[in-house]
């Protein structure tokens, strides 16, 4: 709990109105995209890096845990305040500072959402690539702390490939430029890349140097009906041994297909086992159609049953939508989900398919599999209901057994959601204790006082993870706040 | 789970929408949408908290803290979120029932003038009549200014509402069982709700809604016996009121041997198409609800759906539409209204920016929050005019005295038309 004191040294700060205190407020800041839930003691919507540096450095006087976050989308349980303290969200700080043709680049704060920012480099001629599913609402500095991927990251590259440079306010509340518009800088460590995907441990990123693409002008989108979705999976690893680098290839089971449909109603079949997305664009349409022709061939070669062209914008972006929306509908099923964001080499997709269906009936669950299949990120989302006694034990053994088959499988965790909570007792089992140590070194140096984001990335302990490392975590109906 | 906090009513009131609070996978897309979230960029102003609140409520977890009814009154019930949610939840039935048990729990929480408003004029045509005619008298007698000017309506808690009166004054439209026949071969049969506020203030425009449909072929008919459809009512949380005058409408119209139901203004209709559940666990009326909801159409529903006659006349005029929230987002309907914009000869429709963004009309919600309204109204007002529009078209009486409003506050010469009057002009003389 905060004293009445601290609370009026933060309002005098950001200003009464952006300081959230009452009891359904804090309610609105304890959770994320997951079905994780605790309290911060207040949370804090400033407007410049000038007010993040002023709260920072009251809260490490104060020693005041703090979690940073964005619109809160995050699937890995990241911005849950599992300790209370400030929650620190940037969703106001949102100006496009800077579009610099001259330099391809934009100078953005860390709450512009990423839909908003691509319509807008668009309607420049510019390209911002990386595109995770939750654009529409999500924003950038939130995509930069996680280093979030998308569909379109398989030919572009993730966030990290798009980071020229920010403006970090350290959990002492000093601030750090690093970088600039500037393509290439060996200038010591590549501070920037320790920051992109740090989850809000190390610090607290305010504003952003983004690198662009020029626009492509031409897209070709596809999509391919597979009855069998053992042959989905090997048409991934044939379309990607063709001599063809897709702008995306995505896959979706059909409990997945079948959630979207209902959602979408744009005539998905949903008799079929699986179906492949496919996109190429560049600047030239026949080369563009050359190679999704290219595509589809080798799909109806591993089986495809029918192959459906989006043959006007209108139609790719319906099909777009299914597929970004397919994470929130999966509420059509069941009241909880726990979505898991695995990555294997992209040969074990069919193994890894078909071990995660194994483990779906060994534990009575029913577990979608959607993904990035293209560069071997795959998303089992693991279905159940808080209410029904002993489930959330058997969601335990299954996300266990699922992150074990990939790391078995030479894979690993996370590659575009982030450990957060969910996944931090397996640190270890999946990077090693040496790494696990360098970490925590790297932490400690910067943030000393272990503010910033706690109980959030490293294990509780050390070797093979905790048991219960999911009923071990808090949700609303096992607590009950002040 | 810990013990429920609220008295029992209101308790059960929640918990027969816990399922759909459920839901909510908490992806956040609904942020995107939301307008109160689109103007403060803060969480608590945002669909997913609002339910992550009343879950919280419905648990135990929570009570009707002062900030939960902040963040809730706040709501427009605009809809967006539940049309964008992929996840299905109904956020318009989570309100309804957490307004209903906040009246449970603490009375009414709508001011005096509200209160007499809803509970005395709107339901009875007859007084609501009267008083809009002694306001027009007002207005044209200008004792405006003066009283204004005087506090005296600051005093009754009516200057707001008198403010929002729409200039031009037509005859009311009395149901008493008014036919219209239809123009050539008969194609269907219709009876149209009057409506409280659309057949005092805006008559005109239900006749004007009656000749556009005879013209089309229907016999339009007006039975008599149905009033206000209670839409303010269950935004309020009145929802016995609200379910009082369904009842009644439903005895009204279900005599009527009719193709459907045919509302003109969009909140109307949302709010009839939910009388189903708005009366579910009423067994006298519960099966007869479902039967009256299936057959309500909105005006542009109805005609589109229909296929409309190509309009005899020309009229030549650029347009914008300002999309109800209750038409768009509650019922669904988009393209209709465009389509038959589009089909007027020397009409040109220009799509403004964030079309599918509230106005901040909301039922009341513009007497009750005027600071949230009143931005969503300038926005609503500089997106129109940027396209240039010499007209803005909607098809929802709250809309178009918002936006009336909004027009004259900015001194813009650009005039806000019903659907239904538009194409009055088009099918005019014609036939």
């Amino acid at each position: 709990m905060l004293t009445d004191s601290q609370l009026s040294q933060i309002r005098a700060i950001v200003g009464a109105e952006n300081v959230h205190g009452g009891p359904a407020e804090l309610i609105a800041y304890s959770y994320d995209g997951t079905f994780e839930q605790h309290p911060p003691d207040v949370a804090v919507t400033p407007a410049s890096t000038e007010e993040v540096a002023a709260v920072m450095r009251f809260a490490y006087q104060e020693e005041i845990p703090v979690v940073t976050r964005g619109a809160g989308t995050n699937l890995s349980g990241g911005t849950i305040p599992l300790t209370g303290g400030i929650v620190l969200a940037l969703t106001r700080m949102n100006r496009i500072i800077e579009i610099d043709h001259v330099n391809t680049c934009a100078v953005v704060e860390a709450g512009v959402v990423n839909g908003e920012f691509q319509a807008r480099v668009e309607s420049e001629g510019l390209f911002y690539p990386p595109d995770p599913s939750s654009l529409a609402q999500s924003t950038l500095g939130g995509n930069v702390a996680c280093c979030a991927g998308g569909p379109r990251c398989l030919k572009y590259g993730v966030t990290k490939d798009y980071v020229l440079g920010m403006t970090v306010v350290l959990s002492s509340g000093e601030v750090l430029e690093w970088g600039g518009k500037l393509f290439k800088n060996v200038t010591g460590y590549n501070l920037a890349q320790l920051f992109i995907g740090s989850e809000g441990t190390l610090g607290v990123v305010t504003r952003i140097i983004l690198r662009l693409l020029p626009l492509p002008r031409v897209r070709n989108t596809a999509v391919a009906f597979f009855p069998r979705l053992d042959d989905a999976a090997a048409a991934v690893v044939g379309v990607m041994g063709a001599g063809i680098l897709p702008a995306t290839l995505e896959i979706m089971d059909q409990a997945t297909i079948n959630v979207v449909e209902q959602y979408v109603r744009i005539g998905l079949p949903t008799d079929v086992e699986a179906l492949l997305l496919l996109e190429q664009d560049g600047n030239d349409q026949d080369a563009v159609d050359r190679e999704v022709a290219r595509m589809v061939e080798v799909c109806r070669k591993h089986g495809a049953s029918d192959v459906r062209m989006a043959k006007d914008a209108a139609e790719r972006n319906e099909l777009w939508r299914a597929r970004r929306s397919i994470s929130g509908a999966l509420g059509r099923y069941r009241p909880s989900k726990l979505g898991e964001d695995i990555v294997v080499p992209r040969g074990q997709i069919p193994a890894v398919v078909r071990r995660i269906r194994e483990i779906g009936q060994e534990f009575g669950l029913a577990i979608p599999v959607f993904g990035h299949a293209g560069d071997g990120n795959l998303h089992p989302n693991i279905l159940f209901d808080f209410r029904v006694p002993g489930e959330l034990e058997r969601v335990q053994g299954a996300a266990a057994a699922i992150f074990r088959a990939a790391i078995a499988l030479g894979g690993t965790l996370t590659g575009e959601h982030g450990v957060g909570s969910l996944k931090k007792e397996f640190l270890e089992e999946a990077v090693g204790p040496l790494a696990v140590q360098i970490m925590r070194d790297i932490k400690a140096a910067l943030d000393p006082k272990g503010l910033l984001n706690q109980g959030k990335m490293f294990p509780s302990g050390s070797g093979p993870a905790m048991e219960d490392f999911l009923t071990a975590l808090p949700t609303l109906q096992g607590i009950t706040p002040g | 789970m810990p013990e429920p906090r609220l008295p029992p009513a209101a308790q059960r009131l929640l918990e027969a929408e816990y399922d759909n609070m459920l839901s909510c996978i908490r992806c956040g897309l609904c942020l995107s949408v939301c307008p109160t979230y689109q103007q403060s960029f803060q969480e608590p102003e945002g669909p997913r908290a609002r339910i992550a609140m009343a879950r919280a409520l419905v648990e135990g977890h929570l009570d009707l803290t002062p900030d939960l009814l902040r963040h809730w009154d706040n709501c427009i019930l605009c809809e967006a979120c539940t049309n964008i949610c992929p996840s299905g939840v109904q956020m318009e039935r989570i309100g309804l029932g957490v307004r209903a048990a906040i009246t449970e729990s603490r009375g009414s929480t709508a001011g005096f003038g509200l209160q007499a408003g809803m509970r005395w004029l709107l339901p009875n045509l007859g007084r609501l009549r009267a008083a809009t005619a002694a306001a027009r008298l007002y207005q044209q007698w200008g004792l405006q200014a003066l009283a204004r000017g005087s506090g005296i309506l600051k005093l009754l808690r009516l200057e707001e509402v008198e403010s929002m009166l729409p200039p031009v004054a037509s005859p009311p439209l009395v149901p008493d069982g008014q036919v219209w026949e239809p123009q050539g071969q008969a194609r269907a049969t219709v009876a149209l709700l009057a409506g409280c506020v659309m057949s005092t203030a805006f008559g005109e425009t239900d006749r004007a809604t009656a000749r556009v449909l005879a013209a089309n072929g229907c016999r339009v008919l007006v039975p008599p016996g149905q009033g206000c459809c209670g839409a303010l009512h269950a935004h309020r949380g009145e929802l016995k009121a609200a379910q009082e005058l369904a009842r009644r409408n439903i005895a009204a119209f279900e005599g009527a041997q009719v193709d459907a139901i045919v509302v003109n203004a969009a909140g109307c209709g949302a709010t009839m198409k939910g009388y189903a559940h708005l009366l579910e666990d009423d067994p006298s009326h519960a099966e007869r609800a479902r039967a009256f909801s299936a057959r309500v159409k909105d005006f542009t529903e109805f005609l589109a759906a229909l296929g409309p006659v190509k309009p005899p006349r020309e009229v030549r005029m650029r347009v914008t539409y300002q999309e109800p929230c209750h038409l768009a987002n509650a019922q669904r309907v988009r393209e209709a209204p465009r389509q038959l914009l589009r089909a007027i000869p020397g009409l040109e429709l220009r799509e403004m920016a964030e079309s599918a963004l509230c106005c901040g009309s909301g039922a009341l919600y513009n007497l009750t929050q005027r600071e949230s309204s009143t931005g969503l109204r300038a926005r609503k007002v500089r997106n129109a005019a940027a396209t240039s529009a010499e007209v803005i078209v909607t098809a929802n009486p709250g809309c178009f005295i918002q936006l009336s409003q909004g027009l004259r506050e900015a001194g813009l010469d650009i005039r806000i038309v019903h659907i239904a009057d538009l194409l009055d002009m088009a099918y005019r003389d014609g036939g």
